[in-house]
């Protein structure tokens, strides 16, 4: 399978009024073409930073990407031009938001905010674009396309402007395609037609796509590989099958723990305490080592290395080092 | 939209009762108002004013003669120079005074909002910084003061523009200058504030992810937005200009409606005064109620309110 | 800034001591420390308002002003209205810091009797606003529903009266002196304002925690003054501040136009009124002074007024 997005070494800070938020330190992941890989983690942790940086739309002043590559279709995005930047947006890769509500402008037509990327980047007359929005309307579900295109955002309810915003990343066909919490401001019933749709335009087009949410559920539903975030870093990647059955960070734990279950009998929510370090100064361990049952000596003093468990399960956790082994034998 | 305008029309017709009835309450226990009989030694006045104010009436039907006068357009006669009526004089002074407060407001509305926005473009930078720190100062001067200024540095020691009356463009160049900085440092403050919440907005993020130019986002989806709250202060900032021509037609010796409203307080040309309270109270509301309809117009949440939708 | 990989490469798993792969004695409380010391709303916005320059250069010159207004005359040897006509027009010197009027009066004199009259309009003005605002868009926003509809449908209607319109009729009327020029510019002033409490306290009442006061059965008039009230103070408090420099510059307006504060007081607005002909013939000092004082005490407000919004606003709290 071929890599469509590879990143690596990525650091992003922001400069605030308190001091430097180090807000993604050091994020390494890949995604293949045609799959979908969901980033989890807490709010804060970075990953919408990490979308963000990757259609570079970090606001600069005060965000910064300070290290790191960003490989799409094996160029740096990183290192693009802010004019080359905007010839990728919306062409090789869209995204989406997490609130529908906000996300369109409400003082111009669908139609208008529909087109208006096709327009840009694709020499198209104005009837091919119209008919292009209208076969995009279809695609997802909005029932009479041509009077609707006329119409503005407020007339619609919040599933069906979700529907339209994703008709607007998908009109001029992109490769990769990144929703940031895309079913979070929904109905649960909504959120799950949401879900549907996203499922039917991957068989339908190929798209590769990077889901950054913290409902658990979702990832079940559609994610292929999942990207555990924590402070800053992802702790722990794998395929959904070895992240829900046998997930390895005492975080990842935590999380699937505080996960309501009806399969098992003695379902019992365990909730990680604590919280998320400040990533004014993050520490210089492990990050979780503070809120971490099995918390050792070494976790607090240095960062733990990648450990490669199959081809595709990794984690970074001082546990899986033998000496910790016998550590956990003894208690 | 149509109950919209409806509506708003309402409100604009019981602000205008409100401003007559006023008017007219207040004159009848002023003293030395033609409507207490005990005054005025010319008698061609005082036959105008009986056969105006129908002062041998009682005051319910004096005060209904008197709705029926403005509504007809007709404010009455002046009670210090004879043979003058309020509508000769608002004929000769609003025509100059519209003038007046027309190019004020063009060039105000022009000059902020191109300021607002490029303070805004270049947030926290020494532009933005310099912007809104002449901005403060602009609202901060009284225009008086600034008119005054204006006069002494320009017209009397450089001599580059003249002093005063308004017969040719140059000398409009002062007093619109002086009656133009304050609103224009409103306007541009506001388009400013309103542009960079506007750019925070996840729309503005959407169509960069759609990767349209930055001239296109701002001119496209940010401006019509941020333009919004700075539509409605039109109407304040109108009656401001409006209430300003007062001065500036004073201190430049302009032959506006305003010197003439001005010259009438000092004399306590009572007809005169209400005359022109009430019609400029009923220019200002009537653009108040424009002012509204054209929000109506630019924000189509409005307009679909009571036709459907979702 | 240090990439963090520097760790990586100084600590390899084979360099790292056996013994640290204990369990970490913690001390419990660690996990929910908090990073940086709590300040309470009104002390993190005291800190802002100290770090923005232009505010607190505003606040030193009002500062400033409100003393010279009180104790400025004690140190003259002049009288505020006291006449010599042969010393009219004086350029500023030792014996007059600010020079003399046409009248030969003390213009250093009159500039801090023009405070006193200038910030006491201006700071009754906002009072008032601020009284009747709060108990109108209090009442309002709380009541809602009918009450809230007429009461509004009135303000809409204030709103259209033209502000400066309704004050001049008023003091043809009514003869301009302190007191009317005051009840002048608060008679549709307040409308401002109680649009502004009733826009606050209908945002903060499906507040929760005003929800979770009001299932205990908490009694309106108590959760109106210890939930909605401090929790609107910052837009009302910025809104006062911007009022004082509304109200400062109507009046000078209104003695510009013939119905300013009549003697004995002197308003800055009558002092730059009586000096307008006087900077023609050079005697630029009688107009500077007044002038500059109402320029640069509005120019105070403005910026403490913009400084405050800054410091208040908890939307760009980080």
């Amino acid at each position: 399978m071929e890599k469509i997005l590879q990143v690596e070494n990525l650091h992003v800070t922001f400069s605030t009024y308190g001091g430097t938020v180090k807000a993604v330190r050091g994020v390494d992941f890949h995604l293949n073409e045609g799959e979908t890989l969901a980033i989890v983690g807490e709010s804060g942790c970075g990953k919408s930073v990490t979308s963000n940086a990757i259609m570079r739309l970090i606001p600069n002043p005060p965000g910064k990407i300070t290290n790191g590559s960003i490989l799409f279709k094996g160029q740096d995005l990183a290192k693009f031009s802010e004019k080359k930047m905007r010839s990728i947006r919306g062409v090789d890769i869209s995204m989406i938001f997490q609130d529908p509500m906000t996300a369109l402008n409400p003082t111009l037509t669908i139609g208008t905010q529909l087109m208006e990327g096709l327009r840009e980047h694709q020499n198209v007359s104005g009837d091919r674009a119209k008919e292009k929005a209208i076969e995009m309307m279809d695609l997802v579900g909005i029932s009479n396309p041509p009077e609707r295109l006329k119409q503005y955002p407020h007339q619609f309810s919040g599933g069906m402007r979700q529907r339209i915003v994703i008709a607007i990343a998908l009109i001029c066909e992109p490769d990769l395609l990144i929703a940031d919490e895309p079913t979070t401001a929904l109905d649960v019933t909504i959120q799950a037609q949401i879900l549907e749709l996203f499922e039917k335009i991957q068989v339908k087009t190929g798209i590769s796509i990077i889901l950054i949410t913290h409902d658990l559920g979702v990832v079940a539903k559609i994610a292929d590989r999942i990207a555990v975030m924590y402070a800053g870093k992802i702790i722990e990647t794998g395929t959904k099958r070895e992240i829900f059955y046998k997930p390895q960070h005492p975080y990842t734990k935590g999380l699937l723990n505080s996960v309501p279950r009806l399969d098992l009998k003695e379902a019992r929510l365990t909730p990680i305490d604590g919280t998320p370090p400040d990533l004014f100064s993050p520490p210089k361990g492990c990050p979780f080592t503070a809120r971490c049952p099995f918390a050792m000596e070494v976790c607090d003093k240095v960062y733990p290395e990648n450990t490669e468990l199959t081809g595709s399960h990794q984690v970074n956790c001082w546990l899986q080092d033998e000496r910790a082994k016998q550590l956990i034998k003894v208690t | 939209m149509l109950k919209y305008i409806f509506k708003r029309f309402g409100i604009m017709l019981v602000t205008l009762w409100i401003i007559i009835t006023l008017t007219f309450i207040l004159m009848i226990n002023v003293p030395g108002s033609p409507f207490n009989s005990d005054q005025s030694s010319n008698e061609t006045i005082q036959a105008n004013l009986e056969a105006h104010y129908n002062l041998d009436e009682p005051y319910h039907i004096q005060y209904l003669l008197y709705l029926k006068s403005i509504v007809t357009f007709d404010f009455g006669p002046s009670i210090k120079q004879p043979n003058q009526s309020v509508n000769d004089l608002l004929g000769r002074g609003f025509p100059i005074s519209f003038e007046l407060g027309m190019m004020t407001i063009i060039v105000a509305v022009i000059s902020g909002i191109i300021l607002g926005i490029i303070a805004s473009l270049k947030h926290n930078g020494f532009i933005d910084y310099l912007a809104m720190g002449l901005a403060v100062l602009g609202i901060s001067i009284p225009n008086f003061i600034l008119a005054t200024l204006l006069i002494q540095q320009i017209a009397v020691n450089l001599e580059i523009l003249p002093t005063a009356t308004w017969s040719s463009p140059a000398h409009m160049i002062l007093p619109v200058t002086a009656l133009a900085t304050g609103p224009m440092a409103i306007i541009a403050r506001l388009t400013r504030s309103t542009m960079l919440e506007v750019l925070t907005q996840d729309y503005i993020k959407m169509a960069k992810a759609k990767g349209l130019s930055p001239w296109k986002i701002v001119f496209k989806h940010a401006l019509r937005n941020a333009l919004m709250p700075v539509v409605t202060i039109m109407g304040t900032l109108l009656a401001g200009i409006l209430t300003g021509t007062f001065v500036i037609e004073q201190i430049f010796a302009i032959p506006g409606m305003g010197k003439y409203f001005v010259e009438s307080i000092n004399q306590r040309d009572y007809p005169v005064i209400m005359g022109t309270t009430v019609f400029y109270s009923a220019f200002l509301i009537l653009m108040l109620f424009l002012v509204d309809i054209a929000y109506g117009i630019l924000d189509p949440r409005i307009k679909f309110h009571k036709k459907g939708g979702e | 800034m240090k990439p963090t990989n520097v760790v990586k490469t100084t600590h390899s798993p084979s360099q790292i001591p056996d013994d640290w792969f204990n369990k970490l004695e913690k001390d419990g409380q660690e996990a929910e420390a908090v990073a940086r010391p709590s300040l309470s709303y009104w002390q993190d916005a005291w800190r802002r308002l100290v770090k923005n320059k232009m505010a607190m250069l505003g606040l030193v010159f009002l500062v400033l002003l409100a003393i010279m207004a009180i104790f400025g005359p004690i140190f003259s040897p002049y009288q505020v209205n006291m006449q010599n006509l042969p010393n009219q027009y004086q350029p500023p010197s030792a014996k007059h810091w600010f020079g003399t009027d046409n009248a030969g009066r003390d213009v250093f004199t009159r500039t801090w009797y023009g405070a006193r009259i200038s910030l006491f309009v201006g700071v009754m003005a906002a009072l008032i606003d601020v009284t009747i605002g709060i108990i109108w868009g209090g009442i309002s926003g709380y009541k809602g529903g009918r009450t809230d509809n007429i009461m509004m449908r009135i303000i809409e209607i204030l709103y259209g009266l033209p502000y400066l319109l309704v004050v001049i009729l008023l003091l043809v009327v009514l003869g301009p002196s302190l007191s009317t020029i005051i009840i002048a510019l608060t008679v549709t002033g307040w409308v401002g304002m109680a649009r502004i409490v009733r826009g606050q306290v209908l945002q903060i009442k499906n507040y929760e925690f005003v929800l979770a006061s009001k299932s205990f059965g908490t009694k309106s008039s108590r959760i109106i003054r210890k939930n909605l009230l401090p929790n609107s103070m910052g837009p009302i408090i910025v809104q006062m501040t911007l009022t004082v420099p509304t109200a400062i510059f109507a009046e000078a307006f209104l003695s510009f136009i013939g119905l300013g504060i009549q003697s004995p007081f002197a308003s800055w607005g009558v002092m730059a009124n009586d000096s307008l002909g006087a900077i023609l013939s050079g005697n630029w000092w009688t107009l500077f002074f007044p002038a500059f004082f109402i320029s640069f005490t509005m120019f105070a407000f403005n910026v403490l007024g913009d400084g405050l919004q800054d410091a208040l606003d908890p939307k760009l709290r980080k």
